[in-house]
């Protein structure tokens, strides 16, 4: 397999080495021991977080070094600081994912809290026995349980649209699963496990038709390519900080204001109050109705930074050279001529998540052996298990990329998992 | 022990890698009378252990598994199996997690001695699940429950 990196790198029209130093601990070398240097870690596990800049780390140190207090509370300086740059990073993401209004935005700690908000607000006020939901096969674990509570307490009904084998939602299958009782569509926009890039337009269309709400699991999406809330008309999208640049530890949940004006709060506490007596409450307006106790403060902050360094490179060129990574490690993986099958849909088709297994090693051992190349990727059910038995495996390996790997990158990648098979290959 | 990266090379090794393309009674046992069978959640990985024992010779005549999952935890049931084989019961049940990992013998990290302990925990369990065909075997004492065999015999 030739190595063409430099010229192919330019296809896309974007060349990753030129901010790869942005990113310190891509500058990581790995089980290096006496005059053994190690190897360069290759980071392909981006469907389970992401590497942060410089610039974003650099944001939080800004915030804790100059600006830090807590937020919406105190008459003093410090607390006005901190609260501008907290509502200015609402105000980024809410251009972002061009969000009506930043009442709108609610500052979650990721999308299992945006989700469970959602269920248990939304889903206790709205959804009774007889009711439906209705998810899909592909779903992650944080778009599945939720609902499967909320079926527990109302007695309502999980239905899922099915997949076809190679990974894409079985559309023809969703005027059958719809009905006048389903009172939610729950639908990931990108599979963590697939890639697959769902068709959510004619989704919400067909939900909305039907009377049902939409909420759409976006953090295999937002971070890679472009989201409009306002021309996708979905009620509710949920997202992470931390698989795009951000820090761990926040999270956004979009939604209509209508509809978060009606929904009970979430969480109670602090911040979340207009009122509050020895008989009672009155909760505050929106956003802070669901931002109860102190909120994320600096990682929210850190993800205003992020979004601006992921709008300096632009999203248009984010999922141009994404693709061409996917495409190069589908022809890698087959080039290896091991067994290998892809889950999922061709690389054209999907984000840049490239799940597969191997006849003959098991996904553990692909990412232990790769680990030893410096390579780190996924093995599991990666919180998939419905999908994992649907496909009739177990676990698989994931390979998952973001704009700053290399096509260099994915030929090591290659190299590593053609050394592992040798191991097995003895005989 | 601190774990060196250089001792997966180990992990790997011929006589691992042997067990799991070679394995010892893989299959069903002609003549079962207990059987067990569990999962590792966090991965997927499956073991079965089939055994025929002789409750009046309180031994272990014959042991088979079967299973799905990783090279370690495929090796390492089809290590436990040969090494069982012909065993008594109270051998068995003193046969603790540490015996495990010293037979599979490569050092583990944490999270892969799960993957090795997988099928010692299905064992002890089996011994204490007559099949219901297997009407003539002896009780054999109350049963333990994984969770008490992973406290008694691994530490917290």
């Amino acid at each position: 397999m030739a190595l063409a990196s430099s010229s192919l790198t330019t296809v896309s029209g974007f060349d990753p080495e030129s901010i790869r130093g942005d990113f310190p601990i891509l500058q990581t070398r790995l089980h290096a021991s006496g005059d053994n240097p190690g190897v360069p870690l290759v980071y392909l596990d981006n469907a389970a977080t992401t590497q942060r800049p410089r610039q974003v780390i650099q944001s939080l140190v800004d915030v804790y070094e100059k600006h830090y207090a807590n937020v919406h509370r105190g008459i003093h300086w410090l607390s006005d600081q901190s609260t501008d740059l907290y509502e200015e990073a609402r105000e980024k993401v809410r251009t972002f994912i061009n969000a009506r209004e930043r009442e709108e935005v609610i500052f979650t700690h990721g999308t299992t809290e945006s989700i469970n908000c959602v269920a248990r607000s939304w889903g206790d006020a709205n959804v009774r026995a007889g009711d439906e939901v209705l998810l899909s096969e592909m779903e992650h674990h944080a778009n599945l349980v939720p609902w499967y509570q909320l079926a527990e307490r109302t007695g309502c009904k999980v239905r899922h649209l099915p997949i076809t084998d190679d990974g894409r939602l079985v559309m023809d299958a969703l005027p059958q699963v719809l009905s006048e009782r389903t009172r939610l569509v729950g639908i990931t926009a990108v599979s963590n496990v697939l890639g697959t890039i769902n068709p959510l337009p004619e989704i919400i269309r067909q939900a909305h038709a039907a009377g049902a709400k939409v909420l759409v699991d976006a953090a295999q999406s937002v971070p890679h390519m472009a989201t409009d809330v306002q021309s996708l008309d979905c009620d509710f999208l949920a997202f992470s900080g931390h698989k795009m640049l951000g820090p761990s530890g926040v999270g956004i949940l979009y939604g209509k204001r209508a509809l978060l004006e009606e929904m009970p709060p979430f969480l109670g506490g602090g911040s979340m109050i207009r009122r509050v007596r020895l008989d009672g409450f009155e909760p505050a307006d929106l956003p802070a109705k669901f931002e109860a106790g102190t909120p994320p403060i600096v990682p929210a902050i850190g993800l205003g930074a992020a979004i601006d360094y992921i709008n300096q490179i632009g999203l248009d060129a984010i999922h141009a050279h994404e693709l061409l990574l996917t495409r190069r490690a589908h022809d890698v993986l087959e080039a290896l001529d091991a067994g290998v099958r892809f889950l999922g849909p061709k690389p054209e088709e999907k984000a840049g998540i490239v799940s597969f297994t191997l006849k003959n090693v098991h996904a553990h051992d692909v990412a232990q052996l790769l680990d030893r190349a410096g390579v780190a990727v996924r093995a599991g059910h990666h919180c998939t298990m419905p999908l994992h038995k649907r496909l009739s495996c177990t676990s698989s390996s994931r390979a998952s990329f973001y704009f700053y790997n290399t096509l260099g990158e994915v030929e090591t990648f290659g190299r590593a998992l053609g050394d592992a098979l040798r191991i097995f290959k003895r005989k | 022990m601190p774990f060196d990266r250089a001792d997966e090379d180990e992990l790997y090794q011929e006589h691992i890698l042997d067990h799991y393309e070679d394995p010892f009674h893989r299959g069903s046992c002609p003549h079962t009378t207990h059987a067990h069978e569990d999962d590792n959640p966090l991965c997927g990985d499956v073991v079965r252990i089939e055994l025929d024992v002789d409750a009046a010779a309180d031994k272990i005549q014959d042991a088979y598994f079967n299973g799905d999952g990783c090279c370690i935890s495929q090796a390492s049931a089809s290590m436990l199996v040969e090494h069982v084989t012909g065993k008594s019961l109270e051998e068995v049940r003193n046969f603790k997690a540490e015996d495990m990992l010293a037979l599979f013998g490569a050092k583990l990290t944490p999270n892969r001695q799960k993957c090795c302990l997988l099928s010692w925990r299905v064992l002890q369990q089996a011994i204490y699940s007559p099949t219901a065909q297997a009407t003539t075997a002896e009780p054999l004492g109350p049963p333990r429950t994984l969770e008490q065999a992973d406290r008694e015999d691994h530490g917290s």
